[in-house]
């Protein structure tokens, strides 16, 4: 079954663009690993190979979850579908 | 997937199994590699471990260096040793500590004798070691004879993604087995260290750890300009749609799964609680990391790459396996276990275990890994500060 986004945790709200890039409103498979379920979501900006997707809204503060745990807190308030990396998102650790 | 209870190895004096029957020729010092591969040179089927130290060491670094000397001679993939030094007392040193397997093993000295008076004496020896261990032959052994060490490098989105998850399955199935796991990099741990410490199987495993990582860190502090913010994630790192160091670690992480480790062991340290997992102190560059983890008496490496690192060790198995179908299409040569089908999902993190688990065993039973067939025998020594 083609996918076009990997969630590894059920908890995690980002997902991992896993082909070439997606495009903006492109509407995307998305296979969260941790139970082997099936997902979509509608895209909004376009996100390259490797880079990840909001799966929810998230505002400035929030916590980012990926493999179910805390990889970092949002600075700039994101929409779901939209790109999430160092523009939006800081590591905690400095 | 049914798991096999066992694989062929070669049973030890000392009851360990290995997945090998190398005999080595160990040089104690960097002087005497040339004397080392002389005989290795004339004597088929042994092998020189040649290094850069061994002089002029003190302290915990020359502990370590003693450690991983006698820890390589002993670990269960080594059928018998000579062992090569300048001196008569270090060399002496090295062996006592190999003989305690019980395994055949004669040290010589070169000061007084010289090179080819040496080279021909331990020649001699080496011939008779190799062709009693040419008969040695692969017997059932448990799988709990297995000792399963772990590493990642050269890692990309595809290696927290996909590779490394798929090591973390295979120790979730395989620890319940009784098999002994190691994993290490305590730098590249660094954003995960308290919940990697959350994750000790007693208060005093994880408080082990914290002390470990916190003597690390304070050690980055120390020498290094600023706080790492610039250099990681690496640019490369940002660039493939890592954000922060915590992402990073985590995906390093995936390869225990949910495994519980039992103790925090030195750089080299044989593990003596029994079967489990151990987390091991060590440098996050592959060749220091596997040769530490070989020291201590680990007899298979699994190794998931992303951009794909090519490390072998002389006597550890390094297993590759990689998640990233460029690298397969590539550089398939250096790849033992193709997982890139999970990207597809064509294939589910459980099925890439077991597939990794197969490749594993027939590597076990004797099948060469590809970092054997292209002659990779990184033997790289872990040096902890200058010498005297």
């Amino acid at each position: 079954m083609a996918t076009d986004i990997i969630i590894h945790d059920k908890k995690d709200n980002v997902g991992v663009v896993v082909i070439e890039k997606i495009t903006p409103k492109q509407d995307c498979a998305c296979w969260i690993m941790e139970d082997d379920s099936s997902t979509n979501i509608q895209s909004v900006d376009e996100i390259p190979l490797g880079h990840k997707i909001a799966m929810v809204d998230l505002k400035e503060g929030d916590t980012i979850l990926k493999y179910g745990h805390d990889i970092g807190k949002v600075v700039k308030s994101i929409k779901k579908g939209e790109h999430v990396h160092v523009h939006n998102v800081k590591t905690k650790k400095w | 997937m049914e798991i096999p209870k066992s694989f062929l190895g070669y049973k030890r004096e000392n009851g360990r199994a290995g997945t090998r029957n190398h005999v080595i020729i160990l040089p104690v010092d960097d002087i005497s590699n040339a004397c080392a591969e002389a005989v290795a040179n004339n004597i088929k089927g042994t092998i020189a471990l040649p290094h850069s130290y061994g002089r002029l060491q003190f302290g915990a670094d020359l502990e370590l260096h003693f450690r991983t000397m006698i820890g390589t001679g002993c670990n269960p993939n080594v059928a018998a040793v000579i062992v090569i030094g300048i001196e008569p007392k270090w060399t002496k040193k090295i062996v006592d500590g190999i003989a305690k397997t019980g395994k055949p093993v004669e040290g010589f000295h070169i000061e007084r004798t010289g090179d080819i008076g040496t080279t021909m004496k331990a020649s001699k020896k080496a011939q008779e070691f190799v062709m009693w261990a040419s008969e040695k032959q692969r017997e059932e052994c448990p799988l709990s004879d297995l000792w399963i060490s772990v590493k990642c490098g050269e890692s990309d989105t595809t290696s927290g993604l996909a590779a490394n998850p798929t090591v973390g399955n295979l120790m979730d199935k395989l620890e319940p087995l009784g098999v002994h796991l190691c994993f290490g990099e305590t730098s590249e741990l660094t954003g995960a260290e308290q919940v990697c410490a959350t994750r000790g199987a007693t208060k005093e495993a994880s408080d082990k750890f914290m002390k470990t990582w916190s003597s690390y860190n304070d050690f980055i502090l120390k020498e290094a300009t600023d706080d790492l913010s610039e250099s990681q994630p690496t640019a490369g790192n940002i660039a493939g749609g890592l954000t922060t160091i915590e992402e990073k670690a985590f995906g390093n992480f995936q390869k225990i799964g949910n495994c519980k480790f039992i103790d925090v062991l030195e750089p080299a340290e044989e593990p003596t609680k029994g079967k489990g997992l151990y987390f091991m102190d060590t440098s996050s560059a592959a060749a220091e990391c596997v040769t530490l983890q070989a020291a201590a008496g680990f007899n298979i490496h699994l190794f998931p790459t992303g951009q794909g690192n090519i490390v072998g060790n002389p006597i550890e198995p390094v297993v590759k396996l990689t998640a990233n179908p460029l690298t397969v299409k590539g550089m398939g040569e250096h790849i033992d276990c193709d997982v890139s089908k999970i990207l597809s999902r064509e294939m589910n993190l459980s099925e890439a275990g077991d597939e990794l688990i197969k490749t594993t065993l027939r590597v076990a039973n004797g099948r060469l890994t590809c970092a054997e067939a292209l002659g990779h025998r990184e033997f790289v020594m872990t040096k902890l500060y200058r010498s005297a």
